[in-house]
């Protein structure tokens, strides 16, 4: 039998390999659960991993999915380092959804690059407000920052139906509650010629690596990197917690605000009740998943962007539920925080509870 | 003696990379007082954790009454009839002394007993602990908190009792009371094993020692035959100069002082402080003497910037009122701080010793905010050298390290800023005699190149040693300082039981 033991050092290996033994645990576990809807696993994950990839079309479809993940889990991924559980990307994407769609929907065709600006600036202030507001809270009152952010995403939610229903609506838009359609010149650019993805992906990218750099190469991140640490080297090492504090609450509802701005001013070019299909949650799996390190999350949020996907052509493919999504990802956050363990254990064969007998001591020699 | 109580054969305890014991053999009779010493990371721990049932023997036998047998668990060390009295108490601070006794027998046990509150009282009575089993344990002393913990194990008849370092935590008049108890308690026919770094008690108390180096064996003696000095020589194996006695100087610059400081206690169970003044000079060792818990964790806090709730006029750098000042612009200003938490405090217990070097260099170390890698690199491996760290190397993480060996390297650190001012608290708490007089000799040196050294202590001969003005703190209040050189162990411990305060009152009446 096997017992687990305190690491005296915890295991760089391992918590590079962590997310990948939990990648393949939780595909054995979904095809047990493919088996049991009828579906062969094989074709599932054909469907699920190889096809999101396959074509043009398929990849472009990808990077719409992974941008506002990937946008969402840098902020994310730098407050958890920090200590701050921000739960709350969700609430702040709608919030600069709903701030960018105000702008964009007064803007005509003739509008200037300041207007365009002036379209993304809304969605990042709104959704760095919507994070300010609990992160005051938090530092006024002592309020626990994961209830605070997870109601103000209901609020937030509200906020956005509200607006579809009332004031953002299309007055020709026969009472659908939908904006009108964005005018082109407050919609991003294209990344390619064909394919409705756009340059968010890039800007991304590029914040995820500058965010990198900040973590581990300057002092800054430094100072973050050990307030999450310990709280109490912080104090004695004398870096102020209040600024670390709010400056990864802003930026992480910076990132998020931007990721909703990015959506209605790119694939979807209007404001509609159903802005995010749960993109704030799922970056919460994607940064653990990208280890909180901000290049990590590169990687971690095309994945998820494939899971996606995969679910969008499982159910043309396969007649398989959206909740298979769900199913999914709630499997893949379960292994990868139980993979975690193995950081910090490592598993040993377990001693015999008596002595060795005679005949033990003898094999080992004989091996030896 | 026929058969001894306890015997270990060849145990050996392996962690992973590391042999902690090593073909350890040990006998222990009834009645009998043994001491366990040895150096830090010798493996004394390890050894009673065994006995203990904590940690289980990787090879070898123990022995309980002359028959083999395996304890997989503290309960089942108990059943035996073991006790242990850890250096970190396990007692709940909010429930009373009867409740945190009942909470930690079996339910076997409690069934057999008819009266636990009778029981206490009796057994207190008959040991002279002097334990109320009403009194809630956040209103007792750390000594009475101790006797609490010893009571507990006599409630189970004990016939062995296990002592970890006992006496790191209580005042010269408090620690004559613990032997009183544990005399009797060997006469009774109950063994006693002693884990302890002061070998002045050793001598005074045990009848056998047996001295660990390096995991093993070292060596065995009767204490009552050897001086101090002849058992260090056997601890630390080799010619280090023991108890040396350093010049004692007098400067009248003063750099940092407290005027009438007096705070709020920071959590419930505390005592704050009470119109503190204390005065830091220029080239001179201040030493505060006290027992854990009149206020050094409130004050340590608030000189050092943790803590900024003090009004600004209270602390005075030079003319500069920084009492409201955080500790990042104190460090700025060339405070350096060694905390008596190690880990947790004075390094991030996940982060390697280099970027825990990083912690209080970083203004040296990096230009507009990018940190400088290679110079990092190469002082973190100066302060590992110099301070002879025992590690890995430098990407070693600091929860890695023994007790003793982080604090060679925090203090090694610290001392690397060159700092006008050193707070240090608890320098060589846990540390073994040769790092002890490394780290000495550093102050010292240190004090000689002008730098103001506060150091908070409860040991006593420590603060004599290395110390030119004494004072004592009790229950918030510090006492005036007197030169060490005008002052006797016996007053210092007159004052560190709240003599000074009547003495102060009757001077103004």
């Amino acid at each position: 039998m096997l017992r687990a033991q305190p690491r005296l050092e915890s295991s760089k290996l391992m918590s590079w390999l962590s997310p990948f033994i939990a990648v393949a645990l939780t595909m054995i576990v979904s095809s047990l659960m493919f088996l049991w809807l009828d579906v062969d696993p094989l074709k599932a994950f054909q469907v699920f991993v190889i096809m999101p990839f396959s074509d043009s079309y398929n990849l472009g479809e990808l990077i719409i999915k992974s941008t506002p993940l990937m946008l969402c889990a840098i902020g994310l991924a730098l407050c958890y380092r920090a200590n701050m559980w921000n739960i709350g990307a969700e609430g702040q994407l709608l919030i600069g959804a709903v701030a960018s769609s105000a702008i964009a929907v007064s803007a005509t065709d003739d509008a200037g690059f300041g207007t365009y600006l002036l379209t993304i600036g809304a969605g990042v202030i709104a959704g760095a407000f919507w994070a300010a507001i609990p992160t005051w809270l938090n530092r006024r009152f002592h309020t626990n920052i994961i209830l605070t952010t997870i109601m103000l995403n209901y609020i937030g939610l509200y906020i956005l139906l509200w607006a579809v229903h009332g004031p953002l609506r299309d007055p020709s838009g026969f009472g659908f509650p939908e904006s009108a359609m964005f005018a082109d010149a407050v919609m991003m650019m294209p990344l390619l010629e064909s394919g409705r993805a756009t340059i968010s992906i890039v800007i991304a990218i590029v914040i995820a690596i500058a965010a990198g750099l900040m973590l581990f190469k300057t002092l800054p991140g430094f100072k973050l990197r050990v307030m999450g640490a310990e709280r109490s080297a912080a104090k004695y090492a004398g870096f102020s917690e209040n600024k670390i504090v709010w400056l990864v609450m802003l930026f992480a509802g910076a990132m998020a605000g931007f990721a909703g701005a990015s959506e209605v001013m790119g694939p979807i070019g209007q404001l509609v009740p159903s802005v995010s299909p749960g993109y704030g949650y799922a970056a919460i799996i994607v940064a653990y998943l990208g280890r909180l390190n901000p290049v990590g999350v590169i990687i971690a949020a095309l994945f998820m962007g494939a899971l996606y996907m995969g679910s969008d052509l499982a159910q043309i493919e396969l007649g398989l539920p959206t909740a298979v999504t769900g199913l999914f990802q709630g499997t893949l956050l379960f292994f990868l925080l139980a993979c975690d363990f193995l950081i910090y254990y490592r598993f040993v064969p377990k001693r015999p509870l008596r002595k060795p007998s005679s005949r033990s001591l003898i094999n080992e020699e004989g091996a030896a | 003696m026929d058969t001894p109580l306890l015997e270990l054969w060849n145990v050996s305890k392996f962690f992973p990379g590391v042999v902690a014991n090593d073909k350890v053999n040990l006998k222990l009779n009834q009645g009998e007082i043994l001491a366990l010493l040895g150096e830090n990371g010798a493996g004394k721990s390890t050894l009673v954790k065994m006995i203990y049932g904590v940690n289980s023997p990787s090879e070898g036998a123990i022995l309980w009454n002359n028959h083999e047998v395996t304890i997989r668990s503290p309960n089942e060390a108990r059943a035996m009839g073991i006790g242990m009295v850890f250096q970190h108490f396990s007692v709940f601070e909010t429930l009373t002394v009867y409740e945190n006794i009942q909470l930690g027998l079996d339910k076997e046990f409690l069934d057999t007993v008819s009266d636990l509150r009778q029981i206490i009282i009796e057994k207190s009575e008959q040991y002279q602990l002097h334990v109320d089993p009403e009194r809630y344990v956040h209103s007792l002393s750390i000594g009475e908190r101790q006797r609490v913990e010893i009571l507990r194990c006599l409630i189970q008849d004990v016939k062995l009792l296990i002592l970890d370092e006992p006496t790191s935590v209580l005042a010269p008049q408090e620690i004559e009371g613990l032997f009183e108890v544990l005399r009797q308690l060997s006469n009774e026919g109950c063994a006693i094993l002693f884990i302890s770094h002061k070998l002045k008690e050793v001598t005074a108390l045990c009848h056998r020692a047996i001295i660990l180096r390096g995991g093993k064996v070292a060596g065995e003696c009767d204490p009552g035959k050897e001086t101090p000095n002849s058992i260090a020589r056997m601890m630390v194996g080799n010619e280090t100069q023991l108890s040396e006695t350093y010049p004692k100087v007098e400067t009248d610059q003063i750099l940092f002082q407290t005027n009438q400081l007096t705070l709020t206690p920071s959590h419930p169970f505390g005592c704050g402080l009470k119109s503190v003044n204390l005065q830091l000079r220029a080239g001179e060792i201040y030493g505060l003497a006290g027992v854990a818990g009149n206020g050094q964790e409130d004050l340590l806090a608030v000189l050092s910037g943790e803590d900024t709730r003090s009004s600004a006029d209270s602390i005075q750098w030079q003319s500069k009122n920084i009492g409201n000042w955080d500790a990042g612009k104190r460090r700025k200003l060339g405070l350096a701080y060694v905390p008596a938490n190690r880990l947790g405090q004075g390094a991030v217990p996940e982060m390697s010793l280099e970027e825990n070097t990083l912690l209080t260099h970083s203004n040296k170390l990096s230009t507009n905010s990018i940190i400088n890698f290679p110079k990092l690199k190469q002082l973190a491996k100066d302060l590992i050298n110099n301070n002879q760290v025992k590690c890995r190397n430098e990407e070693a993480q600091a929860k890695s390290l023994s007790g003793g060996n982080l604090q060679k390297f925090i203090m090694g650190r610290e001392v690397a800023q060159q700092p006008k001012v050193l707070i240090c608290a608890h320098p060589t708490w846990g540390v073994d005699i040769g790092a002890a007089s490394a780290i000495h000799r550093q102050l010292i040196e240190l004090r000689d190149a002008g730098t103001a050294i506060l150091v908070v202590s409860e040991d006593i001969d420590e603060l004599f040693i290395l110390c030119d003005r004494l004072a004592a703190i009790y229950e918030g209040r510090v006492s005036q300082d007197i030169k060490t050189a005008d002052t006797s162990i016996d007053q210092v411990g007159e004052w560190i039981a709240g003599g000074f305060i009547s003495q102060a009152e009757v001077a103004h009446a």
